[in-house]
């Protein structure tokens, strides 16, 4: 096998045949995963198939974090029924409210393997491209069929591949660069396509999620890092997973990060992205350190460096939702989380939380949130007219001290 | 006769139905009652058999959910053309078996509410006696939408498109 790119080596691995570019695929799928917004849809397509048992209950992973707790007696309901069919179908991987959001537990866990494919019910499953996991969103009539069947079918997409050069300032973290890349190539840049990052060598593990979840952002179907010593401390990485030096990719695109500022999106769309500097009038009512974005270790602390001994700007309230529970234990255990509580953070439940808007910190009318998530649309994260801006947990940090959106290294 | 529903670029799927309209959050299973319920009212109650979206680019972006095409698919629509779908939306409408032609003039050129005639055998489209032809689709895709849904191909034929 040659000239391929990371996904069709992947693709070629798994279907058992060169596959390029454009060819349909049927793949075997070895980690399946939904949540508790979506599982009752999924529970649905299997018995419209007429399928009573799952093909594999080893290979699919069950999440309530979506509105965890539930927010009403309806999602209490649907939780509760999820819990049912765990039990009835023997699913070991069922991690029930509290143990946080799904992508990061999927990682933390190590329910994804390099090389393989999984599919999850939500779009942020490209984050398992992180550790080389081609992994992709799809809808619940598509893993309804893999949990009946154990395989899905994929058009093997053309790559885009990433370069990055240099190193950032200081404050600038993998959101700003993705958010720098989207602001180039636009929300349907890479729709159907793989993004494949290279130059990632000096960035920490927790700060590669971003890069390959927030690839859902420009319509990407998988976001891949080549895995390299950083990973394979933790992963079992095959020794074909690597791109081959003469892949044919559709476009490259250099990036030097020495020189970028802080990037914020705008309202309503994630593509309208601006440096820090521009946006530093707009003040902010509610800031959200959350989602499978950025709501790990490493942004928790980056914010309590920047907050610490002193307190949130008056008129402004900051939502802390840890990305999961082992992540608020790593947390509470390492002094981070009492420096947040003394600056004045609100804590609520590790999961998606504000970040979909259904509960712990729904945003109202005309309410200007900065949150460190991944989408802005309108209406995202509870009313329509609320305003969300999307940045680092620097950036996050810095606007929590001063009440309006604010560049770290200016303070 | 039936009509056009004319959508812009980068149409959401929380325009298709806001999250809050979801089955999970109210427990109504009558989705197509929240179809642009915020975006275009009129669309839930006035959408009539045979009429078409004609949308620009990037429809169906956003999150993974469903049940946008749920509810496209339980209201009368013949079928969607836009100048290009996002990834997700795309295959939960094709799994549905919605209809899903692309063409990169069609936005452009007709007006919303105008009517229309669809040429199934010919992939066409003819509005105000102009015909326009939509790009074809490929082989799985007619073979899904032959079926009705992935569902009925797969419980029809025990194996998935293209295997
Ligand atoms: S944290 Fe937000 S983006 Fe991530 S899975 Fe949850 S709802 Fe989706």
């Amino acid at each position: 096998m040659s000239q391929q790119t990371l996904a069709e080596k992947i693709l070629s691995h798994v279907s058992n045949r060169e596959v390029h570019a454009g060819d349909l695929a049927v793949v075997p799928v070895a980690r399946a995963m939904t949540v508790d917004s979506i599982a009752l849809s999924v529970m649905d397509v299997m018995k419209q198939l007429g399928c009573e048992r799952v093909h594999d209950p080893d290979k699919i992973a069950l999440f309530v974090d979506h509105v965890a707790p539930a927010s009403n007696v309806a999602t209490a309901d649907a939780q509760q029924k999820l819990r049912a069919f765990a039990e009835a179908q023997g699913i070991r991987a069922f991690y029930d409210v509290g143990s946080g959001i799904c992508h990061q537990v999927m990682i933390e866990e190590k329910l994804v393997t390099p090389g393989t494919v999984a599919v999850g019910s939500d779009s942020h499953s490209t984050a398992y491209g992180m550790v080389g996991t081609f992994g992709t969103g799809m809808g619940s009539t598509d893993v309804g069929l893999i949990f009946a069947t154990g395989k899905t079918w994929l058009r093997v997409p053309e790559t885009l591949r990433v370069d990055l050069r240099g190193k950032p300032r200081p404050y600038v973290m993998t959101k700003d660069i993705i958010l720098r890349i989207i602001r180039d190539l636009k929300v349907d840049g890479g729709t159907y396509k793989a993004m494949e990052y290279h130059g990632v060598e000096s960035f920490s593990f927790d700060s590669r999620f971003t890069l390959a979840s927030m690839s859902t952002e420009l319509g990407a179907k998988v976001g891949l890092i080549e895995p390299d010593e950083v990973i394979k401390k933790r992963f079992p990485v095959p020794d074909w997973l690597y791109s081959d030096a003469d892949a044919r990719y559709l476009r490259r695109i250099d990036l030097d990060v020495s020189t970028l500022d802080p990037q914020v999106a705008a309202p309503n769309s994630v593509d309208n992205v601006h440096d820090v500097g521009e946006l530093k009038s707009v003040h902010v009512d509610t800031v959200f350190l959350g989602s499978c974005t950025n709501a790990r270790l490493e942004d928790l602390q980056t914010v309590a460096r920047i907050v610490r001994g002193k307190r949130i700007a008056k008129g402004t309230r900051l939502m802390v939702t840890p990305a999961s529970r082992t992540v608020l234990m790593n947390a509470t255990n390492d002094g981070t989380l009492s420096t947040l509580l003394e600056f004045g953070a609100a804590l609520a439940t590790p999961g998606c939380g504000a970040c979909m808007g259904r509960s712990q910190g729904v945003l109202g009318a005309g309410e200007v949130c900065f949150s460190t998530g991944n989408r802005n649309f309108r209406g995202r994260m509870g009313s329509p007219e609320a305003k969300i801006y999307l940045g680092s947990p620097a950036v996050a940090a810095a606007t929590a001290l001063t009440g309006f959106i604010t560049d770290p290294s200016a303070l | 006769m039936p009509r056009i529903w004319k959508f812009g670029d980068d149409i959401d799927t929380d325009q298709v139905v806001p999250g809050r309209y979801a089955p999970y959050m109210t427990g109504d299973p009558e989705l197509q009652k929240y179809a642009f319920i915020e975006n275009r009212p009129d669309f839930a109650k006035q959408v009539k058999t045979g009429d078409w979206i004609v949308a620009g680019k990037n429809f169906g972006c956003g999150s993974s959910r469903e049940y946008a095409a749920q509810a496209l698919r339980k209201s009368p629509i013949a079928g969607i053309i836009a100048k290009s779908y996002a990834r997700i939306f795309f295959r939960n409408a094709l799994n549905l078996g919605i209809p899903l032609y692309e063409s990169d003039e069609l936005n452009d050129r007709v007006q919303d509410g105008q009517e229309l005639s669809f040429d199934a055998e010919h992939s066409s489209l003819t509005v105000d006696g102009k015909t326009y032809a939509l790009k074809p689709m490929p082989g799985f895709v007619h073979q899904i939408i032959r079926e009705g849904s992935i569902i009925d191909f797969v419980k029809k034929h025990g194996k998935f498109p293209g295997e």
